[in-house]
């Protein structure tokens, strides 16, 4: 007990000098908050035009898959930030220090949160200026919010193994976009399924990337019944299929991460 | 005295290439060991091992009777460790970075900042306390490191190469921080590339190449194992340094040493100043100007050279290579 109690206030200790960082240089707060307002914007004006949403408004549709896209992009910070720290021998530094393993982790995702909650409100913003709106009640788009970041909290484990993997914050940058990329597009997130080609519509209907939108437009409001979920279990439950997947990614990387914090050697 | 640092046989590869090869130490309390070795000689590796970043093969390595591989968690309490590039967090001020330490040293609330003010001002860094890290200069950067390795007033000390990088002001003004630490009853495992801070510093030096150890002594004693007297020359022009030479080699009893950039020419001798003189004479009736000349005893540069075949100055790429491979 006192262990776990240490590993948190070790934990916390290490979040508070991630989020030092996040006052000491806005501007980086700045660009992470300025490219999903970009996105609302282009996606809103430019493609939103021609993307047809049967029963519905598209900038509607697009908000809870733009919020989807950048909180899962945020999360990649989680695996630069560690690259950046071996790279700097800072990570040598707290692995020859008496503190608990796992607290480096613990520390830099928590700030990670703490990040994307401020682009969240900065892009809930955004949207409420260009019409979106929440039909539902406020536990309700609690509730969404909480599920975007819980899953974007599940991904950042998975960057932050990447991150103490590849020899530099560089390679983690392009790595992830391979990932990330493709993930975030081949999904409900800026256009319907239905209109992709065969195998790709089953894969974006399974992509746990669907199941958190979808489970945000339900829970936020941003639905039509002109256009009903497909007809698969991943859509149909989201709520309980993105928590499925929260799990599985959390079983399998936070010891893997764990494993690997603790051989990171600095380069 | 109770050896604080000790390894028997450490052994760690890297894939193909060895960069400990069986390695043996013992410091006992109190001193300073000087480690030294060219780039890729195993230094950094072996200061790993012993502060529980890096798991040997094979062989045994204690910190203050601490197995590392059985109780790394009780080396770390134990320790401090100031690093090759200064692991300061450029974003926190100076003494947000040592109270983070102190805290994870679990030195608490109170004592966390007050530890963290008490070194500031014995590393002169008090004016400087509370601006971030990123307006300090490399000097400032490494003291700040040291400090931070020194939080929790650790029993034994790892420095790796605290003073590369560093002006000669920088220099001098560390060396008289390590000579503090040490006179105030620290055990310290030095790594240098520099003999001449083995020299100042250290009580034992061991030298390394290869990941083994090629000799070991006092500064002294690895001098009078080298042997022998210098006879230095500087040359006034560059095209007189192979006639030079070859006056030279005539009375040498070893491998003359060639620095052609600044045209000095030193030669192992045994007899002493007539052998110096009748090598000026000779010099004298070949035209070749001499601009400064002398005698002096080895230094460590000589016994490095002697050793190991190479000064250790000169860094090839190569050999930076093999160092940072080696260290993922």
């Amino acid at each position: 007990m006192s262990a776990l109690l240490d590993t948190f206030a070790d934990g916390a200790i290490v979040a508070r000098r991630n989020l030092i960082k996040i006052k000491r240089v806005p501007d980086l707060l700045v660009f992470t908050t300025l490219s999903p307002i970009m996105f609302v914007l282009l996606f809103g004006y430019i493609f939103g035009g021609s993307i047809e949403i049967p029963g519905g408004n598209y900038r509607e549709f697009l908000i809870a898959g733009i919020f989807a896209q950048t909180v899962i992009f945020g999360a990649t910070i989680t695996g630069a930030g560690l690259a950046d720290d071996i790279q700097k021998g800072i990570i040598d530094r707290f692995r020859s220090l008496p503190m608990s393993q796992s607290a480096v982790l613990l520390g830099r995702t928590a700030s990670d949160v703490v990040n994307n909650v401020i682009v969240i409100v900065v892009m809930s913003v955004t949207g409420l200026a260009i019409g979106w709106r929440i039909r539902t009640s406020v536990p309700e788009a609690i509730a969404g919010f909480l599920l975007l970041l819980l899953f974007a909290y599940a991904v950042s484990w998975i960057m932050a193994y990447l991150g103490l993997l590849v020899p530099s914050p560089e390679v983690l940058n392009n790595a992830s976009f391979l990932v990330t990329f493709p993930l975030t597009f081949v999904a409900n997130t800026f256009a319907r399924p239905e209109t992709f080609p065969g195998p790709v519509r089953t894969f974006a209907n399974w992509n746990p990337v669907s199941a958190v939108v979808q489970a945000a437009r339900e829970l936020f409001g941003n639905t039509s019944p002109a256009n009903p979920p497909p007809d698969v279990w991943s859509l149909q439950n989201p709520v309980a299929y993105t928590l499925i997947w929260v799990v599985a990614i959390l079983a399998v990387f936070v010891p893997l991460a764990i494993r690997q914090y603790q051989r990171a050697a600095s380069r | 005295m109770a050896d604080m640092i000790r390894a028997r046989g450490l052994v760690k590869r890297y894939g193909e290439v060895t960069a400990l090869d069986g390695l043996d130490l013992s410091v006992p309390e109190g001193t300073i060991l000087g480690l030294l070795g060219p780039n890729g000689a195993g230094k950094t590796t072996a200061v790993r091992i012993f502060t529980t970043l890096l798991e040997p093969d094979d062989g045994v390595a204690e910190v203050a009777g601490v197995d590392v591989r059985r109780d790394p968690r009780g080396v770390r309490r134990r320790i401090g460790l100031s690093g090759q590039y200064a692991a300061v967090d450029e974003y926190l001020t100076g003494y947000e970075n040592l109270d983070m330490v102190g805290r994870l040293h679990r030195l608490g609330r109170r004592g966390a900042p007050k530890r963290a003010r008490e070194l500031l001002e014995r590393f002169a860094l008090t004016d400087a306390g509370d601006r971030p890290v990123k307006t300090y200069s490399g000097g400032m950067r490494r003291r700040l490191d040291l400090a931070a390795a020194l939080v929790a007033e650790p029993t034994v000390l790892f420095l790796d190469e605290p003073t590369t990088g560093l002006d000669p002001r920088g220099r001098t003004g560390m060396w008289d921080v390590i000579r503090e630490l040490v006179d105030g009853g620290a055990t310290l495992l030095l790594t240098t590339q520099y003999l001449e801070e083995a020299d100042r510093l250290a009580d034992d030096i061991v030298v390394i190449d290869h990941g083994r150890i090629i000799a070991q002594g006092t500064a002294d004693q690895l001098k009078a194992q080298v042997g022998g007297e210098r006879v230095e020359l500087v040359l006034e022009q560059a095209e007189d340094v192979e006639l030079a030479r070859s006056v030279l080699a005539g009375s040498a009893v070893g491998a003359v040493v060639v620095d052609e950039h600044s045209r000095r020419l030193t030669a192992p001798v045994s007899g002493g100043a007539p052998v110096l003189m009748a090598a000026l004479a000779r010099l004298q009736d070949e035209g070749v100007k001499v601009l400064d000349f002398g005698m002096r005893r080895p230094t460590l540069d000589d016994v490095f050279l002697t050793l190991t075949g190479q000064t250790t100055r000169t860094t090839t790429e190569a050999d930076q290579a093999r160092e940072q491979e080696p260290a993922r």
